[in-house]
């Protein structure tokens, strides 16, 4: 199950949007809508206007695309930007260089495919974000893509939360394991099942990166099924109302839940929900089963566990074992694999595709994947459903295309944010500090010895590139106007890594990485993540630990220690570092 | 005044908007005629407000809950609303819990940063009339109302959600 297909009644939804925000559009060129008043309109339809151009935000919801879909994207990426579109890492896609007038026809050549930009920006209920492996996984507790749909329609032109304090995101986890980062979203939702099998959710509230980042606190431990849409109005009510509007950087529901403190918060959300419990809001079966049945179901063959050619070609074939060890995750169906087609080749900046590329994806999972695909949150493309005796004519063909990196939750698989290229709230820029690293790390093997590790860049405090959960994080700062990086290590987005999925253990939580010391120039950069790596290799037990699981070990001291020298050192770095900080 | 919006037609206005003086003083009230006064003014002067023969209402700023007013909204003919910025969402949901929590069946009125772009939206949460900003085209801004047909959720002017009308056929 994964594509939902729209009704009657969602198509006028979006088609009607079109409109309106044609008519937006046609008075602020008229000059009937201030630029300060047309801007926060525009956004609520993802329309940024940037360094160099306005940059559209088109919404992925939940990051699910048809192979028709992703032709559509290809098609607008060569008729009205640069034949390129960048994916983000909250499952969107960008476009930098559409022209302002001619948005409206883009978003009617969206509506065609089912899609539009609809709150992908402003104060407001942004696009849901859910695990990239839901519907597969093994690991699988509870279809979130269901629950994201509903979570859509219900926050689409919500008339009370149109204008909250500030942006608002929501993220959905069915699995086991959290692949959705839900502990750094504004809500996160954990579908769980309960002793007797019926299904909840985890609500954590009040998580963020940005400016203050925190770990988001558990609200409500279950919250049964038919209470999800009650409840998320009593949040977000208690929101509206009481989140701060004096400070751009208070005005997360994070600090409403800090300064309000979690127990207090929890009895004002409790309060308000015992208002709305059990009202019309209150999910109906019916109605679940009726998203469900809108969704598109593979039909799968039934395979054997096992393919012969495959088991023969992983032991021989060291490159395509190495693309399978990292790019191909297990599937729930036996004979199955889901593949992830990386965006991170050397030399590319992170989430970058061109429209050949869309094309010849939608083409890839049309033969391959029942025409569907995902994208991650880590700015990849995934095709979910392939079969494994397929999975060598589907290497040799990402190959071709340069989607073959067997880099997948390795050092550059980069998330990387368009950074100060492109964007005009970046400090710094970012994509040459990933393309650096990646052509510093080119060696494959060594590359697959340091092992897992995520590398996360912004380039602001934003975080758009989610530096703080990175087990390595890079943050670009802006100092007497010259851009200077900031490094942290020991953040960790909340998932464990691909490889067997092992049901009832622990995976280790979300954590938020520290800042090492004094930041560095541009062009120091891949020297000390170098520093960094080597330090690790020499200390871990054994090539089982991980870079973070090192660092949760033994502590960043070490680590410091490998980059700035010893405190009485004369380490020409250090030396640097004290006379700029 | 051509700018009011009222049940979806551009109306006359009755009524007169008072405001506190720059250092927060009690503004005069006019003998005779409909005035909205500032919360401020109400609470110091509720009875007598409330027995002059001009009809009398309150307005609210953003920052104002509908827990300033629940104990008088049997004697309010109209509660206002104001929205100092475009940005400002509080207001809606003062008006839905006026509406749906308190059962207020008099006039709310939207007033402040009133603008074409807001109204539905307005509308869905309660307010039945809309006292547009001066740069405003009435006629246009009545187009508002009939731009997005559906909406999903329930609201004060639909009180079942998309999901429970598509079940019983009712959308």
């Amino acid at each position: 199950m994964s594509l939902y297909i729209y009704d009657e009644i969602d198509q006028r939804v979006v088609d009607q949007r079109v409109a309106q925000y044609r008519d937006q559009t046609q008075r602020f060129l008229a000059g009937k809508l201030s630029e300060e008043e047309f801007r926060p309109l525009r956004l609520r339809n993802g329309l940024y206007v940037q360094r160099y151009a306005p940059m559209l935000r088109v919404a992925i919801p939940y990051g699910i695309l048809s192979s028709k879909q992703l032709r559509k994207l290809a098609h607008i990426a060569r008729k009205y930007d640069r034949d390129y579109g960048h994916f983000s890492t909250r499952q969107n896609i960008q476009y930098n260089w559409p022209k302002l007038e001619e948005v409206p026809d883009i978003l009617a050549e969206l509506a065609t495919v089912q899609m539009h930009a609809i709150q992908t920006s402003g104060n407001c209920i942004r696009n849901i974000t859910a695990d990239h492996f839901g519907g597969v996984a093994r690991d699988e507790i509870v279809d979130s893509f269901v629950w994201c749909e509903i979570i859509r329609q219900w926050s689409t032109f919500h008339p009370e939360f149109n204008w909250l304090p500030r942006k608002f995101k929501i993220a959905v986890n069915g699995a086991s394991v959290d692949r959705a980062a839900t502990h750094v979203h504004d809500i996160g939702l954990h579908a769980v099942r309960d002793d007797k099998g019926e299904i909840g959710f985890r609500v954590v509230i009040g998580g963020g990166l940005g400016r203050t980042p925190i770990v988001g606190p558990v609200v409500r431990e279950f919250l049964p099924w038919q209470h999800l849409l009650t409840y998320l109005e009593a949040a977000l009510r208690v929101y509206n109302r009481h989140g701060r509007r004096d400070n751009i950087y208070k005005a997360r529901i994070k600090i409403l839940v800090k300064e309000t403190g979690l127990e207090k918060f929890r009895a004002e959300v409790e309060t308000e929900w015992a208002q709305l419990k059990d009202g019309p809001n209150t999910l109906v079966a019916e109605e679940v089963r009726r998203v469900e049945a809108r969704f598109t179901r593979p039909a799968y063959a039934a395979l054997p566990e096992n393919d012969q050619a495959l088991t023969e070609r992983l032991a021989t074939d060291t490159a395509f074992r190495n693309w399978h060890q990292r790019n191909v995750f297990p599937h729930k169906v036996p004979g199955y694999a889901a593949v992830t087609l990386s965006l991170k080749k050397n030399g590319i900046p992170p989430g970058d595709a061109t429209s050949a590329q869309m094309d010849a994806v939608a083409d890839l999972a049309d033969r391959f994947s029942f025409g569907e695909l995902r994208v991650s949150h880590e700015q990849n493309l995934i095709l979910a459903d392939v079969r494994k005796s397929d999975l060598s004519a589907v290497w040799e063909e990402a190959k071709q295309l340069g989607l073959a990196t067997p880099n997948i939750g390795l050092l550059t698989n980069i998330i990387c944010c368009p950074g100060g290229d492109f964007c005009s709230l970046a400090n710094a820029k970012s994509i040459p500090v990933a393309l650096a690293i990646q052509e510093r790390f080119d060696n494959l093997d060594y590359l697959h010895d340091i092992g897992e590790l995520d590398l996360n860049i912004s380039g602001c405090i934003n975080a758009c590139g989610h530096h703080h959960v990175g087990h390595i994080g890079i943050l670009g700062v802006d100092k007497n106007s010259e851009e200077w990086y900031q490094i942290q290590v020991g953040g960790n987005q909340g998932e464990t890594r691909k490889g067997e999925i092992r049901p009832g253990v622990a995976y280790p939580g979300a954590a938020l990485g520290k800042v090492l010391g004094p930041s560095f120039a541009r062009a120091e950069v891949p020297d000390v993540i170098e520093d960094l790596i080597n330090c690790y290799l020499e200390r871990r037990d054994s090539d089982a630990e991980r870079f973070i699981d090192v660092v949760h070990r033994i502590g960043i001291e070490p680590f410091k220690e490998a980059v700035y020298g010893k405190p009485d050192s004369k380490s020409p770095r250090r030396n640097r570092q004290l006379a700029t900080a | 005044m051509a700018n009011l919006i009222q049940n979806r037609r551009v109306e006359t206005d009755s009524w007169q908007r008072l405001e506190l003086g720059a250092d927060g003083a009690l503004p005069p009230v006019p003998a005779d005629g409909d005035v909205i006064v500032p919360l401020a003014l109400w609470k110091a002067r509720r009875d007598a407000l409330a027995a002059r023969s001009g009809k009398t209402g309150v307005w609210l700023n953003s920052n104002e809950g509908p827990e300033t007013i629940v104990g008088d909204l049997a004697r309010l003919p109209l509660v206002a609303i104001n929205f100092p910025t475009i940005a400002d969402g509080r207001g809606l949901s003062t008006a839905r819990l006026l509406r749906e929590r308190h059962g207020y069946t008099g006039e709310i009125r939207a007033i402040g940063t009133v603008i074409k772009d807001l109204l539905l939206g307005m509308h869905r949460c309660g307010f039945d009339s809309f006292l547009l900003r001066d740069d405003q085209e009435p006629e246009d801004a009545l187009r508002a109302f009939d731009e997005l047909a559906d909406a999903y959720q329930a609201s004060v002017i639909e009180k079942q959600p998309l999901f429970r009308r598509r079940l019983t056929g009712a959308s």
